[in-house]
């Protein structure tokens, strides 16, 4: 424990220059900056993020788009790409599909794309669940939290994958009634619903755990003790404390979410043909692969990187954000 | 003490009982903790009241049901003649800024994600109160007040000592001006030197505003520094109070006395002749306290009427109340634990092997917990 000594002159009035003061998050922020796994991952991810939110520049830069089919690149019996690397060229960078001709790396950052699209989007709807069910599970305590403590027992005693299985086609067709546009955007927009619905007790069991030694804490008491409402012990004194753990949680749970797509396109739930996803092209590979190895090498590549990037940075920042760590 | 003497906080028969509950799916009351049974305190306006008792008697339950941190099974807490006992959230709002605190871990007490600005200003921001020149000049006003550098508003908890965190919390609790402040340990955390500067600045802001406290500590040495009455507690009960003077000079109840034993006297003259009094066994579980007078267990003048006959409060004079059936006066302490099978005393600081010895044939007593003067050992 650290004995700082105190004299009786004005606290810390040797450095009259430091005043602006750092947060624990200035800290944290401190310490990423000078953590090399931190910079090289996250460059990696932002390079990658941004070549998906621009996949439609980049794409028309090259010249190449992921739908149009070019058959002169097929040899005209069996849809073999001609050539070498799957028919890899100054046209088509990395090759063209057996069969269809539909440029490889195209169809590889539009994957991307809707790939990150579902992890982010699905990674979001469990901060925002999990967050708000621990937070009222850990502050209300009493039946609340036993109510919310059972519904998080039988969402996660579900089978899963079974469910996203099973009722991939009923909900994708309610979707579509209920105003989403059909086919990909109502299989898109299920996933995301699933995979948040299912994902969030995670959350709101670490939330809860620490919302309930929050609350124990005497700056709680002390905000009680001034006539404090409950949002605003909730929203002002716990909730910033909390953005931690979630922080760390989301930055793990990215590329668990990034494979899980994939896994689900393969089985053939996600997105389908002629809109490209990483799934479908592991998926489509496993046929070609010993012909054409860059099928199964490219995407898959792409998606491990992609997920020990992501866990890189994620252990990067909670290493940043430990608190025992924070005590200088 | 004068009759009409204001008073700003009055507790009267104040009962926390904390309900056992079984585990599993539908959990039944098995049993209660009874942390606070049947206490009762009075501050007057501008005074300190010391409340002291070993840890776990229920000092901080006290403290905490006062500002109704936590309900009060049973009681009644009057502050500035209001009963608030029963008010509802609502109600109590508005009364909220007559009474605040201060807590004992300076590392807890501050959200360590709100700069020092904000946390000073919480006060008139969840009151709507708008100081004289605004917010930020009063918290400006504040920090210089409780001797810290205005200029570093924007920092944030971590930055600062234990000691300057306290002083934080201090500025906190008086940004309203209270009329009572609840000062729960507020240096039982603290280096023993950085004690004294904290008692000094409470000693000041009672001079400057008439601010009453209620200073909750483990030990009598703190309190006396800063006390003009003292209570003692026992397991949830107050066994005696008086005023500082009388307290020290003419403690009655026995656990008072083995309370006084292990503080260290100034006066070396004085320290030779007390005698250190050890109390055998530990605290008794709240959840199963004594029968007849709590402290029977441990009292070494105990008779047969203390288990079964609960002492009630008496004066003794001079508002000196005292709740035992035998209560000892200073000429008989000597004669007490001097007695021919006693064995009860040992010199103030003494080897450990010389109470593992001397206690194995008592039987009674076991061995000495009794918190020391000296707190830094309870860590930063
Ligand atoms: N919320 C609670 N639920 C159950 N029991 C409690 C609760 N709060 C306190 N207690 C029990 O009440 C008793 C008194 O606790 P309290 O914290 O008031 O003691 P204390 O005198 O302040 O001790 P310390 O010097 O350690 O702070 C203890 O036995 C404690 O375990
Ligand atoms: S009443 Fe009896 S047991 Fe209780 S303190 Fe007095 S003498 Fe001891
Ligand atoms: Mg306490």
């Amino acid at each position: 424990m650290s004995q700082v000594v105190e004299t009786e002159s004005r606290a810390s009035e040797a450095d009259p220059s430091d005043v602006k003061g750092r947060s624990l998050t200035q800290i944290a922020w401190g310490r990423l900056r000078r953590d090399k796994t931190f910079i090289v991952s996250t460059i990696i991810l932002a390079f990658f993020l941004l070549a998906a939110i621009f996949a439609p520049v980049i794409t028309g830069f090259l010249g190449v788009d992921p739908y149009s089919l070019d058959p002169d690149v097929l040899d005209p019996a069996g849809g073999k790409p001609i050539g070498p690397w799957g028919g890899a060229s100054w046209e088509h960078p990395l090759g063209v599909e057996w069969g269809t001709g539909r440029d490889i790396f195209a169809r590889l950052i539009y994957g991307l794309r809707i790939s990150l699209l579902i992890a982010f989007s699905a990674t979001i709807l469990v901060v925002i669940l999990g967050t708000l069910f621990g937070i009222i599970s850990g502050y209300a305590r009493g039946w609340v939290d036993a109510s919310i403590g059972r519904l998080m027992d039988l969402i996660l005693a579900f089978p899963f994958f079974l469910i996203i299985l099973a009722l991939s086609g009923t909900m994708t067709q309610r979707l579509t009634d209920l105003g989403v546009p059909e086919g990909n955007a109502s299989r898109i927009t299920y996933l995301i619903l699933v995979l948040g619905i299912f994902g969030w007790p995670y959350l709101a069991r670490i939330v809860r755990g620490e919302v309930l030694s929050l609350r124990e804490r005497e700056f709680v008491e002390s905000a009680v003790s001034l006539g404090a409402s409950t949002p605003r012990i909730l929203f002002r004194e716990i909730l910033p404390n909390l953005w931690a753990p979630i922080l760390v949680y989301a930055t793990l749970l990215l590329p668990v979410y990034v494979a899980t797509e994939a896994v689900l396109s393969f089985l053939g739930v996600g997105v389908l043909p002629p809109d490209p996803s990483f799934g479908a092209m592991l998926g489509a590979s496993t046929q070609y692969w010993t012909l054409v190895p860059s099928y199964l090498f490219i995407p898959g590549t792409l998606l491990v990187i992609i997920v020990v990037a992501f866990n890189l940075a994620g252990d990067s920042v909670r290493d940043a954000l430990d608190p025992k760590a924070a005590k200088r | 003490m004068p009759a009409d003497s204001e008073r700003v906080l009055d507790v009267r028969d104040l009962q926390v009982y904390f309900p056992v509950r079984s585990r599993g799916v539908f959990p039944r009351t098995i049993g209660q903790i009874k942390a606070v049974d049947g206490v009762s305190l009075h501050v007057e306006a501008g005074k300190t009241l010391g409340l002291v008792g070993e840890s776990g008697c229920g000092k901080s339950t006290t403290g905490r049901a006062i500002l109704r941190l936590t309900q009060p099974t049973a009681g009644s807490v009057e502050l500035n003649g209001t009963d608030i006992t029963n008010l509802s959230r609502r109600q109590l709002r508005p009364l909220r800024r007559e009474a605040q605190m201060i807590f004992q871990d300076p590392y807890n007490a501050l959200n360590p994600r709100q700069t020092i600005g904000s946390i000073i200003a919480a006060p008139f921001r969840i009151q709507g109160v708008e100081p004289p020149g605004g917010v930020r000049t009063a918290v400006r006003e504040l920090l210089d007040r409780v001797g810290l550098n205005p200029e570093h508003v924007n920092r944030y908890p971590n930055e600062f000592s234990g000691g300057q965190r306290q002083r934080i919390g201090i500025a906190r609790a008086i940004a309203l001006r209270p009329k009572l402040i609840i000062c729960d340990e507020p240096v039982s955390a603290l280096d023993v030197s950085i004690q004294a500067q904290i008692l000094n600045l409470l000693q000041d802001l009672q001079d400057d505003f008439g601010v009453s406290y209620l200073f909750i500590a483990h030990d009598l040495a703190v309190v006396r520094q800063i006390a003009d009455r003292v209570a003692v507690m026992y397991l949830g009960h107050i066994v005696e109070s008086s005023s500082r003077e009388e307290l020290y000079k003419r403690p009655l109840h026995p656990y008072t006395h083995a309370l006084l034993s292990a503080v260290p006297i100034p006066d070396p003259e004085a320290q030779t002749q007390r005698e250190r009094i050890v109390l055998g066994g530990d605290l008794p579980s709240p959840l199963n306290p004594p029968s007849g007078c709590v402290f029977h267990t441990r009292c070494f003048v105990a008779q047969d009427r203390c288990r079964t006959e609960v002492p009630i409060m008496r004066d003794m004079g001079q508002g000196h109340l005292v709740a035992c059936h035998f209560p000892i006066e200073e000429q008989r302490i000597g004669e007490v634990i001097h007695g021919p099978d006693s064995g009860l005393t040992a010199p103030l600081e003494p080897e450990p092997g010389y109470f593992s010895e001397s206690i194995t044939d008592l039987g009674a007593v076991g061995t000495t917990r009794l918190d020391s003067a000296n707190s830094t050992d309870e860590g930063i």
